[in-house]
């Protein structure tokens, strides 16, 4: 399991590079989105995955066991998950925006800002 | 000590905000709202420095829970510092923002979006927890992302498209190195972390952590390789809102450079010697990308570019007297930034441009307004006794302690560079002889303007001026704070305990 998360987060933030550096806005936010979610497996991987143990203490003890999948990752995930999902919706918006006005999808003919004014 | 009033800076702006909100269509009642907001969080955020000062460190944990489990909050002398100068700016940029900004954009929640940044902004000073910073940069980000594109002019719009990808890979960077943090300690807490990062044993994981952290502060506060989208989107939004950007959003993250490399990680050798190093590309392509510029606002951005790099310089000696000397030189450059952008946006209103080869006369026609001008613009410089001359001279003495004599070269080199500028520019704009320019159409002049709106931008510009003044001859003071941060950061032990209660 470890080993497929590993591979699937490697492939993500590679593909997710990769995607930003194309000239493309569609492919710029298809990049950010990609590199986030391989962030949030990667959180979700070094939170140490434990499979059928709930943090929660019985009826009878005072603290938990030994090994238990630890609550906390998921949290940051779900924030982190809400968050993206925020920005990435701004994002998208932002790139309509863009494409009416200057009426071009491409990074390399966005030079309005290096104009000498 | 639990003291729940330390994130009132906080809840105060957002219950500005949230105010604002219900004056949706009430223009000039929103005006109202987000000065005497502004006013009343500058009295908070004083009295919570003079607490501070008086009672030590303040905490604050959320829902409780002890530290390290739930959220932290931390107001030590430079996160109250930081809160107090983020209110300065607020408080200007508001005023500001009631003569110059236009009520198209006011209609589109201009005042609401500006006061939840500035809440971001004074949260991630006070936050102790990683992870709660990373939501406040989040936070952040997004009020920036409107406030650069609202108005959706051309040019903001391509500014900002650059500035969305550049931050959002900023954050996943940064969201990445918390991921590996947690991997590596198990805690979020930043004080805890400080005790756990010192006993992980796999150095070269750490420091692999912590280079990610300084990509991911290093885009947001523009250093060296990572600063390109800055000099292309600062230049577009009005300038109400280069000022709150310019002086304070590439501060934070100069901000948690400063906390996370004393507190998390104490930096080693390779650590030192790679921000050195950044730190000296950064004040040398700044400075030589300001001299290439005609665009009087693009001249100021590469400015802030090469004054991260004193304050990177700081963290790079590692020493009390310099890391003294980054934190004098960012309250100074937080009040002198904020201001020069709002000048720049009084030279646009008057004349109409910000093309340097097409101002001039400007001293002959406004003598009284170049006077107040020449203050930001000298302390920029740092001609003793004005403000820029302290933190560069506590700079120097703290280079010249570790005897790193290259550094000292590259901020010599900076300061003339800027002085070379600032000089540029001083005769371009003010001494040239005046050209006639088109009368623009869709621009409304500064003569053109309600007196209450005039004098609104004019008293903003007054305000930070008369303190950089005050920093500049007040400087005794403000060294005493800036050394009693550094003192702190030097040793976080003081922080630790305030926060575990071991």
């Amino acid at each position: 399991m470890e080993l497929l998360l590993v591979i699937i987060i490697g492939l993500l933030y590679a593909a997710g590079i990769y995607m930003m550096l194309r000239r493309s806005l569609v492919k710029l936010i298809i990049g950010l989105i990609l590199l986030g979610n391989g962030a949030n497996l990667l959180i979700f991987l070094l939170g140490k995955i434990v499979k059928g143990k709930p943090p929660i203490i019985g009826p009878n003890e005072k603290m938990l066991g030994e090994i238990y999948a630890d609550p906390v990752p998921q949290a940051l995930i779900l924030t982190a998950i809400v968050i993206s999902f925020g920005l990435q919706a701004f994002a998208i918006i932002l790139i309509k925006r863009a494409y009416k006005v200057v009426k071009t999808d491409d990074l390399d003919e966005m030079y309005a800002t290096d104009e000498d004014l | 000590m639990s003291n729940p009033y330390i994130v009132l800076p906080v809840i105060f702006q957002l219950f500005v905000a949230v105010t604002l909100m219900f004056s949706w269509t009430n223009k000039n009642l929103q005006k109202l709202i987000s000065v005497v907001g502004s006013l009343i969080a500058l009295l908070i955020s004083i009295l919570l420095l003079i607490k501070v000062n008086q009672e030590g460190i303040q905490t604050m944990q959320a829902g409780g829970w002890i530290a390290p489990f739930g959220i932290t909050f931390v107001a030590d002398t430079f996160s109250a510092l930081l809160v107090l100068l983020t209110a300065i700016s607020g408080l200007a940029v508001s005023v500001f923002s009631v003569g110059s900004i236009r009520n198209a954009r006011v209609r589109f929640g201009y005042f609401p979006i500006l006061h939840l940044l500035i809440m971001g902004l004074s949260g991630a000073f006070l936050t102790g927890d990683i992870f709660n910073l990373y939501v406040w940069f989040e936070i952040i980000i997004i009020s920036s992302f409107v406030l650069i594109t609202i108005g959706g002019e051309k040019a903001q719009l391509e500014g900002a498209i650059k500035y969305v990808a550049m931050n959002l890979l900023a954050s996943v960077v940064f969201l990445t190195a918390i991921a590996i943090l947690y991997g590596l300690t198990g805690s979020l807490n930043m004080a805890d972390l400080s005790l756990q990062v010192a006993k992980v044993e796999n150095r070269g994981l750490v420091n692999v952590t912590a280079i990610l952290f300084l990509v991911g502060f290093g885009i947001k506060s523009a250093v060296f390789p990572l600063y390109f989208w800055l000099p292309a989107s600062y230049h577009t939004p009005p300038p109400a809102i280069s000022a709150i950007f310019g002086g304070l959003l590439t501060k934070v993250g100069v901000y948690a450079m400063l906390r996370v490399f004393t507190l998390i990680f104490v930096p080693d050798t390779f650590l030192t010697t790679v921000i050195t190093v950044m730190a000296m590309l950064t004040i040398f392509s700044g400075g030589v990308g300001a001299l290439m510029q005609n665009n009087i606002r693009k001249v100021f951005s590469y400015l802030i570019i090469c004054h991260i790099g004193f304050m990177l310089a700081g963290l790079g000696i590692y020493s009390t007297l310099a890391l003294a000397g980054a934190v004098f030189y960012l309250v100074h450059d937080i009040v002198v930034k904020t201001n020069l952008f709002m000048v720049s946006g009084l030279v646009f209103k008057i004349k109409g441009t910000y093309s340097m080869r097409l101002l001039g006369g400007f001293y002959k026609e406004q003598p009284l307004m170049s006077l107040l001008m020449a203050i930001p613009l000298f302390s920029l410089v740092g001609i003793p006794p004005l403000s820029g001359f302290w933190g560069k001279l506590l700079l120097i003495q703290g280079a010249m302690n570790s005897s790193n004599i290259l550094l000292i070269g590259f901020i010599l080199l900076g300061s003339f560079l800027t002085l070379f500028i600032i000089a540029k520019l001083w005769s371009e704009v003010f001494w040239k002889d005046p050209q006639v320019l088109p009368k623009k159409e869709h621009i409304k002049y500064f003569d053109e303007l309600k007196p209450l709106k005039k004098r609104a931008m004019l008293a903003s510009v007054v305000f930070l001026s008369i303190l950089s003044l005050g920093i500049g001859f007040g400087a005794e003071w403000v060294m005493r704070i800036a050394m009693t941060v550094a003192g702190n950061l030097m040793d976080p032990s003081a922080y630790i305990q305030a926060v575990l209660g071991t």
